[in-house]
């Protein structure tokens, strides 16, 4: 393979994408600059390749080949498309802040009434004033990974949320991601949510495609800011369209005594790969990370994680199950650190594989890297098709095959989803895993 | 949970500072020019008599490792080797030896200290042998060239063929050429290439069918020459239903600088066949500085090439500043069996990356891998593991389990493990707690009254024990020494 031809070529034409788009982006002064080294930065790698170890399942070169020309703003039929599609993925209940091809919806979302205690800015808005410290926080994913400096160089859109000490919402926020455009094209976001001292918040994202979106890519950033004290229950679906990209980072700090509980289901998507790095700054803090990845076809899926003990006497937990069926690949990449001074770490992690099917692939790489001795660490990895005796037990009880199954599956992922706190975002999410068992059958 | 205070005290027993071998013998030696060209793989190959075909091979892969890089991404930390600086020959001067008594004494000498057997002293005096009792050949390996083989003739007598590879190389050309090369092709990886290239001496092994081999082999490196590298190459056949169990054992002097050890062994069973390769690596690891100490880069792969074969690599990794080692099995025959048992024991400043590699490629092939880690000092203890199944290889299994002891807070120990499954059949399982080996036995145990720990500690010793069993005597005493450690306060 001629990888240094492959690099010009993807370079030159993204190139264009960022000359053509960069009177689009919004910001000027440092954060043009802060663009300009990105994209330098994305320029240099190219696409990530299998060579790349933390790309080392899902190589952008053979899967992605080249970054779609940015999308443009949706029109009044695209907004209506839509529409229709948030409607169809409504969270009861919930604050919905809406994401058109890349873009802000004002009309779709729902920014009246704020609670006192939150404020709602879009991405746009705020690269355009005059903030400092919002601005490196906005910057602070490492732009050392390929995606996320691209993402960095072209971010559009998005939500910078904060949410003031002491104050607790008790309605979820629901971001929704919607492709709409008939044009194969690329969306950039990125978001913020900021949680004050003791506060408590629920965040939901949905990443969805409205009626007659064609082979669209979504590029999202995330970074969660969550303070001493504080509480986020953050749940994120990946419904895409079945040709559809999704290349998500997100980026966690927790302060001390801080509580990350973190849900993840990709049943959509041709490709998507969803990279998290939590870095737990602050003692006695809690986090708990869960993924389920529902493919069939020939999905693609890969969650990499990525956790940072840096600090004593925390706690945290990871579960991950996959039911891979027909040519379908599903990669889980988890890491843990445990720095020098993290002491009394209390870390595990198991992942589970199901393959339904004998040209499903599973690759598991779950990583420990121990630096301090006073710790309980562990994590497991297990890959198996279903128990035949188990089947064979439901079966004579007068399941069909695909009921024993469903049965056995739902079983296997209800671990996963079991951990969400939310009653109804947890129902959802079983319902979801119930639409996708049902279509198999 | 930290270390308690008796495994404390018996890991610093262990320390690097206390390395017992590294005395240096004063021999006159010949060497190969400093450096790496053609020409020396040139003078190498006409110091070893080789045939031309041979010198081609070496040639090939010279040419080979110019185009390559040194791979960067095993978690070891070294400053740049200089390959121009190293000489890559160094035989004992006098050469062409006949028998025992033509080699130095100051060679036989340092092997009597190192406690390897070189003389058929009982054989000699005719001492009646208590029945039973195991009896061990050994290849001894100084720097560059095998020094001695003992027990020649026995061997002959059942047909196993068993000596330095360089002669194989002349005196069985037609099993060397079929073999060479088919495991660990010379374009594998940077040090499996320039040890193509260079390789001066190591062991051969061809166990024909049928036959059970009657006794231990066995080669003993020993690195003597300041600034050389060695350079082994180690070629072990197992024909059908035939059985060997191989031990390798090193060491070096103590010295300030850093020594190169690049080997490469190759295993090959044939149906029904198979081969057990033990290991006691106890290299000089370094001052307690960090200074000095052998860079221990080696390949070694095994291929379970027939039906029902199998492959057994135990080692125990005690020495070497550096090392970056993975003996693999390459399961291609249907229901073949590949085993991976390992304890590595870093102190010092050493660095361990080290783990191994389960291909399933046959159908109904089962693999095991037990690895400890255990790391103390300021030492880095990696287990980097691959358990793969392809497309074809149904019923595939593995269990693996690798725990990992941390003594003091200034070392660390990691995991990388990579499973890959490609097959809906294959059922594979990885843990590294050790809370979590088999909870049926801990439960067993737990109702018949132990308590949690002491049942935890029955069943990882017991399996430990299992481990150390299978070496000859002289190593499992010594490995004992080295890995009687308690198990408590493992973290995975």
């Amino acid at each position: 393979m001629n990888l240094v031809l492959a690099k010009t070529d993807t370079g030159r034409a993204i190139s264009d994408i960022f000359a053509v788009a960069r009177d689009r982006l919004p910001g000027a002064g440092k954060i043009a600059d802060a663009r300009r080294q990105a994209f330098e930065s994305y320029e240099r790698a190219g696409l990530p390749h299998r060579r790349i170890e933390d790309w080392k399942y899902t190589d952008l070169r053979v899967l992605m080949r080249d970054v779609l020309p940015l999308a443009a703003a949706p029109d009044a039929a695209a907004l209506k498309r839509a529409e229709a599609a948030a409607k169809a993925h409504a969270v009861e209940g919930a604050r919905r802040l809406v994401l058109v091809d890349g873009v802000f919806a004002p009309k779709l979302s729902d920014v009246g009434r704020l609670e006192s205690g939150l404020s709602i800015r879009t991405l746009r808005d705020v690269l355009e004033a005059d903030d400092a410290a919002l601005h490196a926080q906005l910057l602070a994913p490492d732009n050392s990974d390929a995606m996320v400096a691209l993402n960095s160089a072209m971010m559009t859109d998005g939500l910078v949320i904060e949410i003031a000490d002491g104050t607790a919402l008790t309605q979820p926020l629901h971001i929704v991601h919607i492709a709409s455009s008939a044009q194969p094209a690329a969306m950039f976001t990125r978001s913020l949510l900021k949680l004050g001292k003791t506060a408590g918040a629920t965040l939901v994202e949905s990443y969805i495609a409205a009626d007659g979106a064609k082979s669209y890519q979504v590029h999202d950033a995330l970074v969660l800011a969550i303070g001493d004290g504080a509480r986020l229950d953050h749940v994120r679906l990946v419904e895409d369209g079945r040709d559809a990209f999704n290349i998500s980072s997100s980026v966690v700090t927790l302060g001390t005594r801080a509580h990350f509980n973190t849900f993840g289901m990709t049943s959509g998507a041709g490709v998507s790969r969803y990279q998290a790095v939590i870095a737990v700054a602050g003692e006695h803090s809690r986090v708990e990370t869960n993924g389920v990845n529902l493919l069939n076809g020939r999905q693609h899926a890969d969650s990499t994680l990525f956790l940072d003990h840096a600090v004593p006497n925390c706690s945290s937990r990871e579960i991950f199950r996959a039911v891979v069926d027909d040519r379908a690949h599903s990669v889980f990449q988890g890491r843990i650190i445990v720095r020098p001074k993290a002491q009394k770490t209390d870390a595990k992690m198991m992942t589970r594989a199901l393959l339904l099917s004998d040209e499903a692939e599973a690759d598991n790489k779950p990583e420990l890297e121990i630096f301090a001795d006073d710790v309980t660490c562990g994590h497991g990895a297990t890959t198996g098709a279903l128990d035949e005796s188990l089947l064979f037990y439901l079966r004579a009880r007068g399941l069909s095959e695909k009921e024993a199954q469903a049965l056995l599956i739902q079983a296997f992922v209800g671990e996963a989803i079991e951990q969400i706190a939310n009653d109804h975002l947890r129902e959802m999410a079983i319902a979801t895993a119930q639409r996708w068992l049902e279509a198999r059958a | 949970m930290a270390a308690v205070q008796e495994t404390v005290d018996r890991v610093r027993r262990i320390d690097v500072d206390q390395y017992r071998y590294g005395f240096e013998t004063l021999i006159e030696s010949d060497k190969a020019p400093k450096g790496l060209s053609e020409d020396t793989v040139r003078f190498i190959s006409a110091k070893k008599n080789e045939p031309a075909w041979m010198l081609e091979w070496r040639l090939e892969a010279y040419r080979r490792w110019l185009t390559m890089t040194e791979p960067k991404w095993a978690r070891v930390d070294y400053p740049k080797i200089d390959y121009q600086d190293l000489y890559y020959y160094s035989a004992p001067k006098k050469k062409e030896i006949g028998s025992l008594d033509e080699v130095d004494p100051e060679i036989l000498k340092t092997y009597e200290k190192l406690g390897i057997p070189l003389r058929e002293v009982e054989m000699l005096e005719g001492v009646v042998r208590p029945e039973g009792e195991r009896r061990i050949a050994v290849d001894a390996v100084f720097d560059s060239v095998s020094v001695a083989t003992t027990f020649q003739k026995e061997l002959k007598a059942a047909g196993v063929i068993f000596m330095p590879i360089s002669e194989a190389i002349r005196e069985h050309p037609e099993l060397v050429k079929k073999y060479l090369g088919t495991v660990v092709p010379t374009t594998d990886n940077y040090f499996a290439t320039l040890n193509s290239a260079v390789f001066s001496d190591g062991s051969f092994v061809y166990v024909p069918p049928g036959v059970r081999c009657p006794m231990e082999l066995s080669t003993y490196f020993r690195i003597n020459e300041r600034n050389t590298g060695q350079f082994e190459r180690t070629l072990i056949i197992a024909d059908k239903g035939a059985y060997v169990s191989y031990l390798e054992g090193c060491t070096a002097p103590q010295r300030d600088e850093n020594q190169l050890h690049a080997a490469v062994v190759e295993l090959v069973t044939h149906d029904d066949a198979e081969i057990k390769y033990s290991t006691v690596q106890n290299w000089y690891p370094g001052n307690s500085e960090g200074k000095g100490g052998i860079y221990n880069f080696v390949t070694k792969r095994g291929d379970c090439r027939g039906n029902n074969s199998k492959i057994s690599w135990t080692q125990v990794e005690t020495g070497s500043a550096i090392t970056w080692k993975y003996p693999s099995c390459i399961l291609r025959g249907d229901n073949s069996r590949g085993e991976f048992y390992s304890i590595a024991i870093s102190n010092g400043h050493q660095q361990v990356d080290s783990g191994t590699k389960m291909i399933h490629l046959g159908k109904n092939t089962t693999s095991r891998i037990i690895s400890k880690g255990i790391a103390a000092g300021v030492s880095q203890n990696t287990y980097r593991g691959l358990v793969t199944a392809h497309r074809k290889a149904t019923g595939a299994r593995n269990f693996t389990a690798c725990d990992s002891l941390l003594i003091g807070d200034k070392c660390g120990a990691h995991t990388v493990p990579y499973v890959e499954a490609k097959n809906s059949s294959a059922l594979f399982e990885h843990e590294a707690t050790t809370s979590k080996i088999s909870e049926d036995v801990l439960f067993y145990c737990v109702q018949r009254g132990l308590s949690q720990e002491e049942a935890v500690g029955l069943v990882v010793n017991g399996f430990v024990k299992d481990v150390l069993q299978q070496l000859p005597m002289e190593f499992a005493v010594e490995a004992q020494k080295l890995i009687s450690i308690s198990l408590e306060g493992s973290v995975g």
